[in-house]
């Protein structure tokens, strides 16, 4: 199935990619200044994979603090840096850039183009969101403070005001964490107009918006939701740092200011920013499910529906990060009720996918073994979810353990695997090459495995009420042999995620040859070469439904006849 | 490998593929972008309104500030202007209109400049005197460095005019620079509202 | 056959071990009546903590049947519809959607909201909006970095870290009112057993309110990071019957016992600048910033809760408090050692 060839709008390139010579140098300038959407969209997906890579080791020094009560393998400051950057840099250098890079590469290709909308703002948005990364990363040893040379930010990712006022942190590290961010946060704008752009602007012939693929739908609602999510976190930061160096009072309690503004502001982006995080694992979900199970999406109008619905109803929650704040019982229990409604269209996606997979011939290739994970995992973490919007019940549950364990549940669980399985699925497309299954299936069962021994376990040292933030625990709490689990957890995650980082080598030099479509799928990516030339099609593409290689290959009953 | 298209085309629905003008969508992306960080400002500013511990009130140092509200606003119709000159070919009418939105965004500056003067140096109000400072100056700050961002970009423009570089077909262009500065304009109405109607 | 099957067979029984390992290790959280070392929110001892646990309980039941049933369909999917046959190249039959089960699982969800939400707007309303019996104690509350300060307005009595309440019963309630203000930065109350937790915010009044049933220590914590030292800002709560409550009370309402025999210590306390942080009630110390030393004997612990209160960790603590809490806010004082032998002295006749 992998060496069909059918008319399509070829290629003309027949080069090799990696026999043309080049110099050290003259190839680090063409990466340096390339506008090419797959170029940018890899250096998204490298970024964030070194970024997993950092803010994973972080987690580990956590892990070996937190593995017997009252340690010493971290000095409080140390550990409270850490859980800062751990949090700040898994969300805005891992989980966003992974939006940019599935983006980049994929959209103009599933859509018929030659590349994105804006190719100069792409790459600025890329050089922006790289450098408030390095920024970030520089505190260590630029952020001079109270307590000695060199600080990060260690005021937690959410950093609540009065805290980082210039009286509670006077080092720099609440600067560095406000400033990297705005930066970022530019390039996060720049990138969610291009999207949106090239989206609407730049699809092939017959490409109707309701004939794109769904991955194509997804980035385009993110994009919209980004521009109205990360704007007021820029906002707020800009607020904070008007308050530290011109002598704001935004958030200032003894000039009448507000510690409660900060958080209405914080959470109005924090909570749709974790909606943007996952919606690249369901962009992936929308992919690989059908394409594994040999079956179309389930219910395509009901799955634009409900994710447009996700999108709408996500700007409306964000309170319920603040439940215990002292809102009137009136607000609060408007925020259950909208938290509680935004399970609705979440729940549809989960039985599309289910239904998708219902009746159908699932291969469980390494993407696959990824995505049902995903599945599984995604569907627990949307019910703790649901626990915890539950007002009273957050009450205690609020700050501790059991929302690390649930919002964990989503970014690793969910939103990890996911992203690991589209990883195995496009690699073959940008390389050329398969990535090793047997590798893949290593990486997978270890990921699950310890994944669950951390994040399951963690649900219940929560429930016995150990507080998040902490960097140490009395002994006689009974908390100590839990953590202790948690911990051992984390390594054979670790051991996971260096063994994927292998098989994305080995596989770049020994993987098997791939050519246009090995998984024998249905979108417009896999009728062209693998890796695709720099034009992505020789002549522009023209459909007629939502799987145009489907009507390719089964000209006798093509999509198009149906819906 | 043939060069035909993926499907044998079917004709009819492929003749008239005609897609929005990304620029134009950008632009309306970008202003929706914006506009959320001054609804946040303007809400920090509405919930602080009567929360100063201490210092001038709105009441006691605001002066309602017509002359630059007039200026700016019917600089929004000379663009107006200008862009259905560029339409029709006038290429020196185009330069007219353009030259004095220009101009009328400048006084309206200016005039801002004016008041900030006043205000910091004989009404002692600055951004750390108390909240209404904090607020003020950050909203209206907010608006007028956007102000200057239109006037960079209407420059720029202006001086390609005076070149000669500008024709009818630029005209999408001009359209959607025009629209960020009508944005400027709208958002003018929101803070002028907020702050020396709603908020004295 | 191929071996593809194998890989579901695992993936349903680890679903079937999760929930199973699940279910067994609930129960074992609802330990005995009373309060625990370990302060696990499903072994409540005070109205509002038992009425959020019920709440939990329900919505754990609603949120494990969904688990049950869509768990339960994706792991049947999983091992009915792999692909059993690579070589058999048909595909299965495409089925696009469904109007009809669309709408099925739009509206069942929709209905299971309506019922979790009225389940718990009633609870909201309950906890929150309860009235305030007059029987009820007032505590002021006043989180600090990194410690807590308790005011019984009406009582003249002001402590520290640790917080002594009367027992109440169906029959006679006595609940304790809590008014939380800070000083500094954001805090939060939490003592599991007792109530959820309530922020606790600078320029921002918040009030909760405990129902305690059984009498004993009930422990908590700091749960909304504040610096350096939140992880040590641990709450102790003492729930005494009456009678002992009554005779505690007494005791705290007293002035500062003088005892000539410390006076040594009581002179470096006073000279040494402890007096301008520290209140010792009946002498010239009257200082805000730190807690209350009044009755420090009455305490069981120090730096709130970090250490027990025996001589050597007193000593330990005036001497270099970042020996024993990095970061807290006592500076280390620089006193000799006799200083430190007198000033503890001191400090251990304060009962």
């Amino acid at each position: 199935m992998a060496d069909q060839t059918f008319p399509i709008g070829g290629t003309l390139d027949l080069t090799p990619p990696r026999i043309a010579k080049k110099t050290f140098l003259e190839w680090l300038l063409e990466w340096a200044t390339t506008v090419d959407h797959k170029r940018l969209g890899l250096l998204y997906i490298v970024l964030a994979i070194v970024f997993l890579l950092v803010g994973g080791a972080e987690a580990i020094l956590i892990r070996i603090q937190l593995a017997f009560p009252n340690n010493h393998f971290l000095a409080p400051d140390t550990f409270n840096r850490l859980f800062t950057m751990h949090g700040t840099t898994m969300v805005f250098l891992m989980g966003m850039p992974l939006v940019f890079g599935f983006a980049n590469y994929i959209v103009p290709l599933q859509i018929g183009a030659r590349d994105m909308a804006f190719p100069r703002l792409n790459a600025l948005s890329f050089w922006l969101t790289a450098f408030g990364g390095l920024m970030l990363y520089y505190s260590f040893i630029g952020g001079s403070g109270l307590y000695g040379v060199g600080n990060a930010p260690d005021v937690t990712w959410w950093a609540y005001a009065p805290l980082t006022s210039r009286a509670f942190s006077p080092g720099h590290g609440v600067d560095y964490w406000a400033l990297s961010l705005i930066i970022t946060g530019i390039g996060t704008l720049g990138g969610a107009i291009n999207i949106i752009a090239t989206v609407i602007s730049m699809r092939c012939k017959g490409m109707t918006l309701l004939r794109m693929p769904l991955f194509a739908w997804l980035m385009l609602v993110v994009s919209g939701l980004l521009l109205i999510t990360i704007t007021p976190l820029t906002a707020a930061q800009v607020m904070l740092t008007i308050d530290r160096y011109l002598g704001g009072h935004f958030f200032d309690t003894q000039a009448g200011g507000s510690a409660v503004v900060w958080m209405h502001f914080f959470w109005i982006f924090g909570h749709p920013e974790v909606y943007v995080l996952v919606f690249p694992a369901f962009a992936i979900a929308n992919e690989v499910i059908p394409v594994f199970s040999r079956k179309p999406i389930f219910g395509y109008p009901a799955m634009v529906a409900a994710s447009v619905g996700i999108a709408f109803i996500s700007l409306g929650v964000w309170a319920h990060h603040m439940f215990t704040v002292g809102m009137t019982s009136v607000d609060n229990a408007f925020f259950v009720l909208s938290t509680e409604l935004v399970g609705v269209p979440t729940g549809i996606k989960i039985f599309n996918w289910l239904a998708t997979m219902w009746g159908g011939k699932i291969r469980f290739k390494t993407p696959m073994l990824f995505l049902t994970g995903f599945l599984f995992q995604f569907l627990i973490a949307g019910l703790t979810g649901i626990i915890l919007s539950i007002a009273p019940f957050d009450w205690q549950l609020h700050n501790s353990y059991f929302v690390i364990a649930h919002f964990h549940y989503m970014l690793v669980g969910a939103i990890v695997f996911a992203v690991f399985g589209g990883l195995y699925y496009w690699y073959p497309k940008v390389t050329g090459r398969m990535m090793s299954e047997k590798l893949g299936k290593w990486h997978f069962w270890l990921m699950l495995i310890g994944f669950h021994v951390t994040f399951d376990t963690m649900h219940f040292v929560g429930l016995m009420g150990m507080p998040r933030s902490i960097y140490t625990y009395e002994a006689d709490r009974g908390w100590a042999h839990l953590n202790m689990i948690i911990s051992i957890g984390g390594f054979v995650q670790a051991i996971a995620v260096l063994i994927f980082a292998y098989n994305l080598f080995w596989s770049y030099y020994k993987g098997k040859e791939a050519g246009n479509d090995p998984w024998d799928a249905w979108t417009l990516e896999w009728s062209t070469a693998s890796p695709p030339p720099v034009y992505n099609f020789a002549v522009e593409p023209e459909v007629r439904s939502r799987r145009p290689l489907w009507d390719i290959k089964h000209p006798e009953d093509p999509d198009w006849s149906y819906e | 490998m043939s060069a035909t298209s993926l499907v044998p085309n079917q004709g009819g629905a492929a003749e008239t593929w005609t897609l929005p003008s990304r620029g134009r969508i950008a632009m309306y992306s970008l202003i929706i972008g914006e506009s959320a960080i001054f609804t946040i400002f303007v809400v920090a500013y509405i919930f602080y309104i009567g929360k100063s511990l201490y210092g001038p009130t709105p009441r006691q140092v605001l002066e309602i500030p017509v002359i630059a509200t007039i200026c700016l606003l019917s600089s929004s119709f000379t663009i107006w202007l200008s862009e259905r000159a560029l339409e029709r070919n006038k290429i020196k009418a185009f330069g007219a209109f353009w030259a004095l939105t220009l101009v009328l965004g400048v006084i309206f500056l200016v005039y801002t400049g004016i008041e900030w003067q006043d205000l910091i140096y004989h009404k002692g109000l600055t951004i750390s005197t108390n909240l209404f400072g904090t607020t003020f100056y950050s909203l209206v700050g907010l608006h007028a460095t956007h102000v200057v961002f239109g006037l960079i970009g209407l420059t720029t423009v202006l001086i390609f005019t005076l070149l000669g570089k500008v024709r009818e077909e630029h005209s999408e262009r001009i359209q959607v620079l025009a629209l960020y500065w009508h944005f400027v304009d709208a958002v003018w109405v929101v803070v002028f509202t907020v702050v020396y109607i709603l908020g004295r | 056959m191929n071996r593809e099957w194998l890989r579901s067979l695992p993936r349903a029984a680890m679903g079937a071990a999760i929930a199973t390992v699940s279910f067994l290790l609930l129960p074992s959280l609802a330990l005995a009546d009373g309060p625990q070392a370990t302060p696990s929110i499903f072994a409540p001892a005070s109205t509002p903590a038992t009425d959020i646990t019920h709440l939990a309980y329900f919505a754990l039941s609603v949120v494990g049947g969904i688990f049950v049933v869509v768990g339960g369909l994706l792991t049947f999917a999983v091992i009915r519809f792999r692909d059993r046959d690579p070589n058999d190249k048909r595909e299965p039959a495409q089925i696009y959607g469904s109007n009809q089960i669309e709408l099925a699982w739009t509206v069942i969800p929709i209905l299971i909201v309506v019922v979790l939400f009225l389940t718990t707007a009633r609870m909201i309303f309950a906890i929150q909006d309860a009235p305030k019996p007059p029987s009820a104690l007032n505590v002021t509350v006043v989180g600090h970095q990194f410690w807590w300060e308790f005011r019984y307005p009406k009582l003249g009595i002001t402590t520290a870290n640790e917080l002594h309440v009367p027992l109440s019963s169906d029959k006679d309630p006595q609940p304790t009112y809590l008014k939380l203000l800070s000083a500094d930065v954001v805090h939060s109350f939490w003592v599991p057993q007792l109530a959820g937790k309530t922020d606790v915010i600078p320029n921002h009044v918040n009030l909760t309110w405990i129902d305690p049933k059984a009498p004993g220590l009930y422990v908590g914590q700091c749960a909304q990071f504040c610096g350096v030292q939140h992880a040590h800002m641990l709450l102790r709560v003492y729930v005494d019957p009456p009678q002992q409550f009554a005779e505690w009370v007494k005791n705290e309402q007293k002035p500062a016992i003088q005892d000539p025999s410390v006076a040594a210590g009581r002179q470096v306390f006073e000279t040494q600048a402890c007096m301008n942080c520290h209140t010792i009630r009946g002498t010239a110390a009257t200082g805000r910033f730190g807690p209350d030393l009044t009755h420090l004997m009455s305490r069981q612990t120090i730096a709130s809760g970090a250490v027990p209160l025996t001589r050597a960790n007193l000593r330990q603590w005036i001497e270099d408090p970042d020996s024993m809490k990095p970061g807290s806010l006592m500076p280390a004082m620089k006193l000799n050692d006799q200083q430190l032998d007198q000033v503890t002295d001191y400090l251990e006749t304060l009962k």
